[in-house]
Formats: C-alpha cells, structure tokens, sequence
C-alpha cells in the first residue's frame, strides 16, 4: 500500500493535515470498496489502473488505462500531500475530448477536433522578468529538469464539472527555484502558445490573445502547483495543453494554462485573460469556493464528468476544491468574497 | 419522357412540360393526409435523438449539458420556424400554411418545457427552494423562465374552443405575446453566451428572428402587403 498517504509529507516546507484527517468517510468507504473489487478480481479498468500505480512507480511503464498512441511519460507517486486522491479517475476518453482550449475553438469538442494541428515540436519555454537566471528552456531540458511525479487531482471547472485526473509532472517550484527569481518577483505570469497558422480560434475574437494566466509567488511555489508534461502515463494530447501546462488543481480550470511558451516574473499582478474579458466573472485568484457565486451560476455544487449519472444529484464543491488543508494558509486573512 | 407519361396524368396539376410549379406542389404535400404525420415525426426527431443519445451515452461527455443545450437550442429554431408560419403563408400565397402553425407552436413549448425540466433536474436537483431563489437572482435565468411563463397561456389557449371562449380579437392579442418571448428567448442566448463573447450562433437566431418581427411591423405599416 501507498504509505506515504498515511503519512506526513516531509518536504514541503508546509504542516500537512494527515490524509486521514482531510479525507472524508465517505470516501474511505469507498476505497475499502474498492479493494475488496480488486480483491475478488472483479475490477474494472480504472481500478485496475489505480493498482497498477504502484507499478508505474517502480518504472514498469504498464498502466492500464494509457491511450496507448501517444509516448509513455511516467512519474513516481509523489509524496506531496494532497497529490493522490484516491477517487476513480474520469475515463481518458472524456478527459481527452470535452476540453476548453478556446485555441482551438469555442465548443468543447473542438480542442480533439482540430489540435492535431499544433506544433509541438521543437518547443521552448522562455523564461522572463524579475530572475537572477533567465532564459530558454528547450522542452527536452525541462522534461529533465527533475523527476516525474505522477499527481492525481480533482479538477473544477469554473463551468460547473469536474474531473478527476492523473498528471504526469513536477512542481513548478523545482522549476523557479532554479532560475532564482529575484526580491521583488511578487507574481509569475504565464503566457501561452497563440499562432493563428495552427491554432484556428485564435483568428477569433473570443479572447485577446495570447491566452495570460498568473500566480502569486507563493501560490506558484506551492508543491501542488504542478508543471505538466503528461496524464494518464502518456505525454499530453494536444488538445490538454502539449507539452508542457500548469495545473493547479485548488483554482478553477482556466488558470491552469496549456502550451506554455513564457513564465515572467514580475512585481505587480498581471491581468489575465479572463480577468480582462470579464472581470464581474473571473477574478485573479479565482480559487474554487462553493460560497462565491458565479454571476451566472452557483458553484455550490458540481458535476463530475463520467460518473455523476445524468439523474444524480450533483455533488457538493469543496472549500478549495478539497484542498483547503495544503493551500487555506495562502489565503488567511484575506476576504474571498472580494478577492474571488 | 415515355416514364414521364405514366404518372404525369395524377401530377398534372404541379407538372409541366419544362418545369414544376412549386407552390401548386407545396399545396399538394400540405393537403397531403399523410402530411400531419410527416410533420409531427419530423418534429419530434430532436426529441427521439435526444433520448436514443441519452439512453446510448452518445451525447459526449456531458449528458446533462448537452440535453440543456440542445433542448435550448430546438426551443430557439422552433420559435424561428413558427414566427417564419405567416410571412411564408402570405409570401408564398399558401394559405394551407395556417393550419400547421398550431402544431408548430405547441412543438416550440414542449421543447421548452424539456429545457425547464433540464434545468431544474439536471442543475437544480428538483430543489424548489434553490430554484426560486436562482431564478429572482440571475437575469439570465429570468429571462428564459419569464419567456416559458409567457409560452404557457398561448399553450394552454391553443385549442379552437378557447378561441371562442377568449373571442377572436382578445386571443389574437394573447397570441401576440410571442413577439415578446421571440426578444426574450434571444436576450436569454445572449447572456447565456456574453460571459464568453462568443456571439455568432446568437447573431444567426437574432437576425432571423428580427427579419421575421421586422416582416410584421412593415406589414403593419403598409410598407408590404
């Protein structure tokens, strides 16, 4: 068994909840569901999968729920707490096709339709701004930068739906500590790939373009911050952000960026994108929070894509989309109602 | 020419030499007995396709969005093909055109009330309470909910008693409110679409819907006859 769970995590700099205390029953339940399915051998796929994690982890490369046309990227399990959910992974296929990468189009089935286009090779991410070691980092070079850890995150959409994801990647904080930003880098920006030749939504209007997202430094420091390479053992698919995106899986989807081509460390808050297109809707921070209402929707509640049944009452947000142990110091003192 | 001969006798009234008549052909399939059931398949293929996607799991990722839409978006192409009813009836000079708007109207609600019933199952759980509050909340949700009130009288009016009943002039009136929830249902699309200013779809179903109220009001005014 995965004993890290079950334990501080030593490394992080952070006082970690145990797992156990952040877990709620009902999910405890469930796990000891499964390990009676797989006891008797009447697992399905994803649950053969999660077994097979411990596998991956020991570089076997053999994970059942891989795609299986795309190059295998593993990672270890990480020992950063809050990185393994135990939840039943959203089918790939789901993952794979119902995506906002406006990019690529407006409708969600567009980012699988037309990405193929994107180049993604040679690729190179340049790092900007307030760093005693900036530069250009070729993909290849970051995929070394430090080793691959496998995170299982929840994943919440501003939209209402959520899924439940298997990332292949690093923090992002391994990344920073490296170029040494400097005392007054109070923000990191990330800017993302925008050419009209391959990505036809960029012609349109949706947006400006290039697509902007930002952290603050100690949210990008963070050890759940992650900078994403693959998912479900393969490298990404075009249309989830190749090669190389961030997630930070206690914010709304959207401030994960995909297809990173700059980080710039900067002293004042950027603006991103959707910060700039509607700022009554998307704040800076947009943390996952089931009191602050979207102007449209409540987001006390969610949908998760692939296991929710088209009658099932959709299931409660979390405060920080169940990460309020790891990340709810970040925030201490600060009103969520204004700074949404 | 020789196969022509065989069944030209049955179709001469739409056929000639070189070509056919197409509104003496529109009249004929209007006529047609056989014609109620084409059109009621026809309309509840949105519908049977919904349910065989729902039941099949082909409706992608997200049922329940795709059911709101889509019920959403045949609510919206309803109400263009019912309001497109008597400038086609006039411009075409078929006036075998009227008989099929009721049906048509009625078609438009029952996709209305499924977009309800989306609503108010898929997103709100059948929670009265929350739904009441979300609809007083959000313009959006207002909008849509305050078109599907306006719907329901010209429903529930729709049978040739209630004519008698409410008086030719009075439900001709009532009937009018569709012009209201024509405005309503696109106000309701757009701010649905404005948090991501994607407009493009909202522009086709407001253009033509504005060509077809716009039809009216010149009518109105003589401008056409």
């Amino acid at each position: 068994m995965r004993h890290n769970l079950f334990s501080k995590s030593s490394d992080s700099g952070f006082t970690h909840a145990l797992s156990r205390e952040i877990t709620p029953e009902s999910i405890y339940t469930e796990r000891r569901a499964w390990l009676m399915h797989m006891a008797t051998g009447v697992a399905g796929l994803s649950m053969a999968a999660w077994a097979s994690r411990e596998a991956l982890a020991q570089g076997s490369g053999a994970i059942v729920t891989r795609h299986g046309k795309l190059p295998p990227l593993t990672g270890a399990v990480s020992r950063v707490s809050g990185a393994n959910t135990m939840e039943k992974f959203t089918p790939y296929a789901d993952a794979s096709s119902y995506n906002n990468f406006y990019e690529f189009g407006t409708d969600k089935a567009d980012p699988a339709k037309y990405a193929h286009t994107l180049q993604t090779k040679p690729w190179a991410v340049d790092i900007e701004g307030l760093v005693k070691k900036p530069g250009r980092f070729d993909v290849d070079d970051l995929l070394k930068l430090s080793p691959m850890e496998e995170r299982i995150y929840r994943l919440r959409c501003v939209e209402g739906w959520s899924m439940v994801i298997p990332w292949v990647g690093y923090s992002l904080a391994e990344l920073i500590k490296r170029v040494e930003p400097l005392g007054n880098a109070k923000y990191v920006e990330f800017i993302t790939q925008a050419d009209p030749k391959t990505m036809p939504g960029v012609r349109s209007r949706v947006l400006d373009w290039p697509y902007v997202e930002g952290l603050r430094m100690d949210e990008a420091m963070h050890p759940l911050t992650l900078l994403s390479f693959g998912m479900y053992g393969e490298v990404l698919p075009n249309q989830n952000g190749a090669p190389v995106r961030l997630v930070v899986p206690w914010k709304y989807g959207f401030k994960s960026a995909k297809s990173l081509v700059k980080i710039r460390f900067v002293e004042k808050q950027p603006i991103n994108s959707w910060g700039r297109s509607a700022p009554q809707e998307y704040g800076f921070y947009s943390n996952v929070n089931p009191n602050v209402d979207h102007p449209r929707w409540s987001q006390a509640t969610e949908r998760r894509i692939g296991e929710d049944g088209l009658f099932a009452k959709k299931r409660k947000t979390l405060m920080f989309n169940g990460y309020e142990a790891q990340v709810g110091q970040l925030y201490a003192g600060m009103d969520l109602s204004k700074l949404y | 020419m020789a196969t022509r001969r065989k069944w030209a006798s049955s179709t001469q009234a739409w056929t000639s030499a070189s070509c056919i008549d197409v509104t003496a052909l529109l009249r004929q399939v209007l006529q047609h007995r056989g014609f109620k059931w084409v059109l009621w398949m026809l309309c509840l293929l949105p519908f049977a396709w919904l349910v065989w996607g729902a039941a099949n799991d082909a409706l992608g990722a997200n049922p329940a969005e795709y059911l709101s839409r889509a019920t959403g978006d045949w609510t919206l192409r309803f109400l263009c093909v019912v309001l497109a009813v008597t400038p086609l009836r006039v411009m075409l000079r078929l006036p075998e055109l009227a008989k099929w708007r009721r049906m048509l109207g009625l078609f438009t609600y029952f996709y209305a009330v499924l977009h309800l019933l989306c609503y108010s199952w898929f997103d709100m759980g059948f929670e009265w309470a929350d739904m009441a509050a979300d609809i007083a909340k959000r313009p959006f949700i207002w909008v849509g909910f305050a078109a599907f009130v306006l719907l329901t009288p010209m429903a529930l009016t729709s049978f040739n008693r209630a004519i008698r009943w409410l008086g030719a002039k009075r439900w001709q009136w009532l009937h009018r409110l569709v012009y209201v929830v024509a405005v309503l249902a696109v106000l309701h699309f757009f701010w649905m679409r404005a948090g991501k200013n994607n407009f493009a779809e909202v522009l086709v179903y407001a253009s033509v819907l504005f060509a077809l109220l716009a039809w009216r009001f010149l009518r109105a005014i003589g401008f056409i006859r």
